[in-house]
């Protein structure tokens, strides 16, 4: 365990040479960027496996590092990385769904001309989202997540040719940042009670229970909060903006203009959780009694956002921000579930929504690539005739996505949350929000199914299956999308028993303790509600082609238009946010032309008055005296020398007339 | 370590020896230039990594120069000191490479050049206020002649406005620094201008909270020190692309460095009387810069504004006066130093030069990421950087500062924290408008780009030099840290013995 601890590290660095290697490979050498970057995943992966074992070998058990990175004196800013289960479980389903998406991006960029890019900025992503879940230390948390957003941006702005990926790419990258915002106070103010940044450091650390009672005792200044409070709320925005929920949300539909192996790795399966991942972290902070607003902001945010993210994609056409919307939805169900159960249900739902939303992005990939590269659900149908491997994927995992009991994952960890959220002492409208959401998430799967895969086909030219490259990720996915839910059923709870260091014991009777079976009841009458009102709406040629009302817009127009806007929130951004930050702009740049550049001018105006003046006084008053004085010294002069004549005679005369004045002085004077 | 003072005579000498080649050879000016600052680079790095003095400032010379003033030559130099001479070096090795392409009076403009690294170099190393004084206003008088004579846009207003802000400054120090003179001759009882003395003299409070503004907003107005910061744009936008990396590059840390030195390094208590002012002033400058950036059209004026912005960050690291901030506001001057330097010489010379606009709707439609490949990816290296990502300098820098201001006044902190996210928005901007654009349906742009001469060696030389350090810094911290927070701790009086 400490050997694999020590050389955690190793994990996320094959992909981060890779990149390095790839950033100085000619654009034409494909086929070695192709096994550069997927071999480096592989390592990856191995390595993560390796981890794994180590933890599971050590059940409960943590192994730590950390270093200084940046000291001042006594204080110090620390990195490290950390294995625990929970960073064991995270690091393997990252490398994992990782592998198979750079597996399938070898088929669906094959085309590309900037592929040898693409798989640079992929692997550095890889690398950067490994070393977030290994990190011991906030700020090596807090690196990795900047640098996850960066490459983030690039890949949504792979195709910055086309000004929606452009636009949507800067969208998504300031969006976040405001987020962040609050993660790097966060951490400043973590750094400054704590003095540590370090998770787990002998009992020293920020997550160990002599500081998480210190700042949970500590007051924060602020409206009677706890220092433990504060700092989880701020950790909170930055975990709202990464993991796009309400009301940071509106950047990840728009990251959609990506490729889609991006969509689904960094927008459904990896970063998007990342801020999910990041609670559940930073969960033991919460501990103490004066900290509990934290787990309760995330209940209401992450319900609100379940149902509203259902709601919205309700209405949508792309196929991709249907699946957008379902993903903010399904991280609103994690952090459900992570602040009505804890991490373990928070982190479960995570792990499988990974798998089968990757698979559904993927899935969604093939039928573009079946369909030529159309999006639009309206212009497709029948797809299932001609891709069957893929419509058997897709449909596995739409029904992991929907909850269908019993055979798939999701219907395990989302049973879980929302058996967490009934047993919710505040309230328990989170759990309804959290039921409606579920109707909702079976009836737009249902419609999206109708759409994409039954009825006839309404697009040009024919579709076709993809190549096998395309295909096996998504049978292996969907194999895990079926499977992974046994190891998180109430009866045999292996992953929450790994996740908290208990021993699992398989007891088929829990699935009828403590109103269990109610809510798997309840959860399984919501899904089958959700898809017989879909295919009671769209079943069948039902679904409309491209022009043509949607049947749900003929039963209700106005509120299918309001979902089909997205409730209209970046309206409102664009008429609140956006336009305070423009007029704020134009006024201090006014202010500066103006006022500032005003001052300026005016100062040198003054100035420029001012030795006017001086001139003035100097040239009539100053310089005239002294000319006067001058003239009249030269005048005086000019009449001086005239006695200088050289004339005898009048020499003569003035010596004649001084020696009588003398004569006449001396005479008189005496 | 004494290597360091030759900095000073090297510059001079290589100004002198630029002036007497002979009018034949072209290009020798440039690599008499080149040579000259190299040398003073390798000097500037051989100093700094022999500097020993724990903390301490380490005396390189001492000589009496005018006795019954108490006036010395005294060069000396601590952590601080040390490494903004190296930036000064690489800034200027940079700065040379990105003059390649200068023709028009090619001997004069590289001895006014290295005329004001001189001065530059004599600042840092000063340790008598007046000697320090007497080097800050020698390099004011080049630049006046870099922009007025090489520069563009309203060139005379700018340098102008640039010289009369300096000057305007110079005299509110000067009166700072007359006042210093007398009250420390009355308290030691003999006359002295040794800043190392002078910072252990305890002044009178109430001497101090009038005596350190002087001083503060005196040197504080080549800092960018909002709201006497309007010469930078302005300045940095009419100057020669070489001028403009000095300027904000070293020029601008001058004024910080003034501030440091010889203002709140000696009046401590005058800070803490007007820290929230300083503070303040520095949050507003970051938010201000920013957002006056945000809405500008010209390429060159949102890199001006930029610096405005990241200045601030400066200010706002000398204000909180502890250990964390302060060492984040020397390192801040450092990466501020390279990274203006290298966002500059990509609008001026690897852009402007070429495509004769900087007028962010005219270079939309001229896709300049197919036209300049490397101008597009050197540029989004040095914004990455400048935005505070993490693995460069700007990243470390700003989080001490935000640390340490944390502790000083969260206020701030959170302030300073919107400014980092204001950040990444104009550089976003300018990003995708000057490099990254569809293009548009002009389809005369892309022509016109097509014919552009392609990235010469100086350049990627010069663009390779500026972020690898900013890299260096971001990646290993501690090369950095390491000499600055012994030092800053010895200015904040925690220093132990020597």
């Amino acid at each position: 365990m400490e050997f694999w601890a020590h050389w955690l590290w190793l994990i996320p660095f094959p992909p981060l040479a890779a990149a390095g290697a790839l950033a100085l490979t000619s654009r034409r050498r494909r086929r070695r960027a192709a096994v550069l970057a997927v071999g480096a995943m592989g390592a990856s992966a191995a390595l993560a496996f390796g981890a794994f074992a180590s933890a599971a070998a050590h059940w409960g058990e943590r192994a730590a590092v950390g270093f200084p990175w940046l000291q001042f004196g006594s204080r110090a800013f620390y990195l490290g990385w950390v294995l625990d289960p929970l960073s064991a479980a995270m690091t393997l389903m990252v490398a994992v769904v990782g592998l198979a998406i750079f597996i399938y991006s070898l088929g669906y960029m094959a085309e590309d001309e900037n592929f040898v890019r693409f798989f640079c900025f992929l692997s550095l992503f890889a690398a950067a989202m490994l070393g977030l879940v290994i990190a011991n230390s906030l700020l090596l948390l807090f690196i990795c997540w900047e640098l996850v957003g960066l490459t983030s941006y690039l890949l949504i702005g792979f195709w910055y040719q086309r000004p929606a990926a452009a636009a949507a790419a800067k969208k998504a990258f300031i969006t976040t940042r405001v987020g962040d915002l609050g993660f790097l106070l966060g951490l400043v103010w973590l750094a400054n009670e704590s003095g540590s940044l370090l998770f787990y450091n002998g009992g020293r650390g920020c997550l160990e229970p002599q500081t998480v009672a210190l700042l949970g005792a500590r007051g924060a200044g602020i409206g009677g909060l706890s220092a433990a409070a504060a700092i989880g709320l701020l950790l909170f925005c930055g975990a709202v903006g990464k993991s796009g929920q309400l009301p940071l949300h509106v950047w990840l539909p728009d990251a959609m203009e990506g490729p889609t192996p991006v969509s689904a790795l960094i927008h459904a399966a990896t970063m998007v959780a990342a801020g999910v991942f990041l609670m559940a972290r930073v969960y033991p902070l919460f501990g103490s009694e004066g900290a509990s607003l934290v787990p309760h902001a995330m209940v209401w945010v992450g319900a609100l956002t379940a149902l509203c993210g259902a709601l919205i994609a309700v209405a949508q056409t792309d196929i991709k921000r249907i699946l957008a919307y379902s993903t903010i939805s399904q991280l609103g169900y994690m952090f459900l579930g992570l602040g009505a159960g804890g991490v373990a249900v928070g982190m479960f739902h995570l792990t499988t929504h990974a798998f089968f939303k990757a698979l559904l992005f993927l899935g969604a990939g093939s039928v573009i690539h079946a369909c030529h590269g159309e999006q639009d659900i309206r212009r497709m149908g029948g797809v299932g005739r001609f891709a069957k491997v893929t419509f058997a994927a897709y449909a596995v995992g739409a029904m992991a996505l929907a909850g269908v009991p019993v055979l798939f994952a999701g219907f395990w960890s989302k049973d879980a949350i929302l058996h967490a959220a009934h047993h919710w002492r505040p309230s328990s409208l989170p759990f309804w929000l959290g039921v409606s959401g579920a109707v909702l998430t079976a009836f737009y799967m249902t419609r999206q199914l109708a759409y994409v895969f039954f009825g006839t086909y309404r697009g040009e030219g024919e579709p076709h299956e993809s190549p096998p490259v395309m295909t096996r990720p998504l049978v292996f996915l969907a194999l895990m999308a079926v499977f992974l839910g046994f190891v998180g059923t109430p009866a045999l709870d292996a992953f929450g028993g790994f996740l908290s260091g208990e021993r699992p014991r398989f007891e088929l009777g829990a699935l009828w303790e403590g109103g269990a079976l109610q809510t798997m009841g309840l959860s399984t009458l919501a899904v089958a509600l959700g898809f017989g009102l879909g295919w009671l709406l769209y079943g069948g040629a039902r679904a409309a082609a491209l022009g043509a009302m949607d049947p749900l817009e003929r039963l209700w127009p106005g509120g299918y238009r309001a979902l089909q806007n997205r409730l209209y929130v970046d309206e409102f951004y664009g008429v609140t946010v956006i336009w305070a930050q423009e007029a704020f702009s134009k006024l201090c740049a006014w202010m500066d032309e103006w006022i500032w550049g005003g001052l300026v001018a005016a100062w040198s105006a003054a100035a420029v008055a001012f030795a006017w003046l001086s001139r003035l006084i100097e040239e009539y008053a100053i310089n005239a005296g002294f000319d006067a004085g001058c003239g009249g010294l030269r005048r005086g002069g000019r009449r001086a020398a005239s006695f200088q004549d050289g004339k005898l005679q009048h020499y003569l005369r003035g010596i004649g007339v001084g020696f009588a004045v003398l004569a006449l002085f001396l005479l008189w004077g005496r | 370590m004494s290597i360091l003072a030759w900095t000073i005579y090297v510059s001079f000498l290589g100004a002198l020896t630029v002036l007497l080649l002979p009018a034949r050879g072209a290009r020798a000016p440039h690599w008499a230039a080149l040579g000259t600052t190299l040398l003073s680079l390798g000097m500037a790095l051989a100093g700094a990594a022999a500097y020993s003095g724990g903390g301490h400032p380490t005396t390189i010379v001492r000589l009496d120069w005018i006795k019954p003033l108490g006036v010395q030559y005294h060069l000396a130099a601590d952590g601080v000191s040390a490494l903004l001479v190296v930036l000064t070096g690489i800034a200027s090795v940079a700065g040379v490479l990105f003059s390649w392409n200068v023709e028009m009076r090619a001997r004069e403009y590289f001895a006014f050049y290295l005329a004001l690294l001189g001065g530059v170099y004599g600042v840092f190393l000063s340790f008598d206020l007046f000697l320090l004084f007497v080097f800050y206003e020698m390099a004011i008088v080049p630049k006046y002649f870099l922009i007025a004579i090489w520069g563009s846009t309203r060139r005379e207003y700018a340098a102008m406005k640039l010289v009369l802000y300096s000057f305007v400054g110079s005299a509110a120090a000067l009166v700072g620094l007359v006042a210093v003179h007398v009250q420390a001759a009355a308290l030691l009882g003999r006359p002295t201008m040794d800043l190392e003395l002078l910072s252990r003299l305890d002044f009178p409070v109430g001497f101090q909270v009038w005596a350190f503004p002087l001083m503060f907003v005196g040197f504080g107005v080549l800092a960018g020190l909002w709201p006497l910061h309007s010469w930078a744009p302005t300045g940095h936008v009419a100057a020669p692309t070489a001028a403009s990396m000095l300027l904000a590059g070293v020029v601008m840390k001058l004024g910080a460095y003034g501030a440091l030195r010889a203002g709140a390094a000696l009046f401590p208590e005058g800070l803490q009387a007007w820290a929230s002012w300083a503070a303040a002033l520095g949050v507003i400058g970051i938010l201000y810069g920013a957002l006056v950036a945000l809405a500008q059209r010209d390429f060159k004026f949102v890199i001006g504004f930029s610096s405005v912005s990241h200045m601030g960050f400066v200010i706002l690291g000398l204000a909180t006066w502890n250990v964390i901030g302060l060492s984040g506001a020397v390192v801040q001057m450092f990466s501020h130093g390279v990274l203006a330097g290298l966002l500059f010489a990509v609008v001026g010379r690897m852009v402007y030069d070429r495509t004769h606009t900087r007028d962010l709707d005219e270079l939309e439609p001229m896709r300049l990421r197919k036209a300049l490949p490397f101008a597009a990816g050197t540029f989004v290296v040095a914004g990455m950087a400048s935005m505070g990502l993490p693995g460069f300098s700007g990243f470390v820098a700003e989080l001490s500062i935000l640390r340490g201001a944390w502790r000083a006044a969260p206020w701030a902190a959170v302030g300073a924290g919107i400014g980092i996210v204001l950040g990444a928005a104009y550089l976003l901007r300018v990003w995708h408008k000057a490099f990254y654009s569809d293009g548009g349906d002009a389809e005369g742009g892309l022509d016109a780009a097509s014919a552009l001469p392609p990235i010469t060696w100086p350049e990627k030389a010069g663009a390779a030099l500026l972020a690898a350090a900013s890299l260096a810094v971001g990646l290993y911290p501690r090369i950095v840290f390491d000499l600055v927070t012994p030092s800053v701790k010895v200015i904040l009086g925690q220093g132990g013995a020597l």
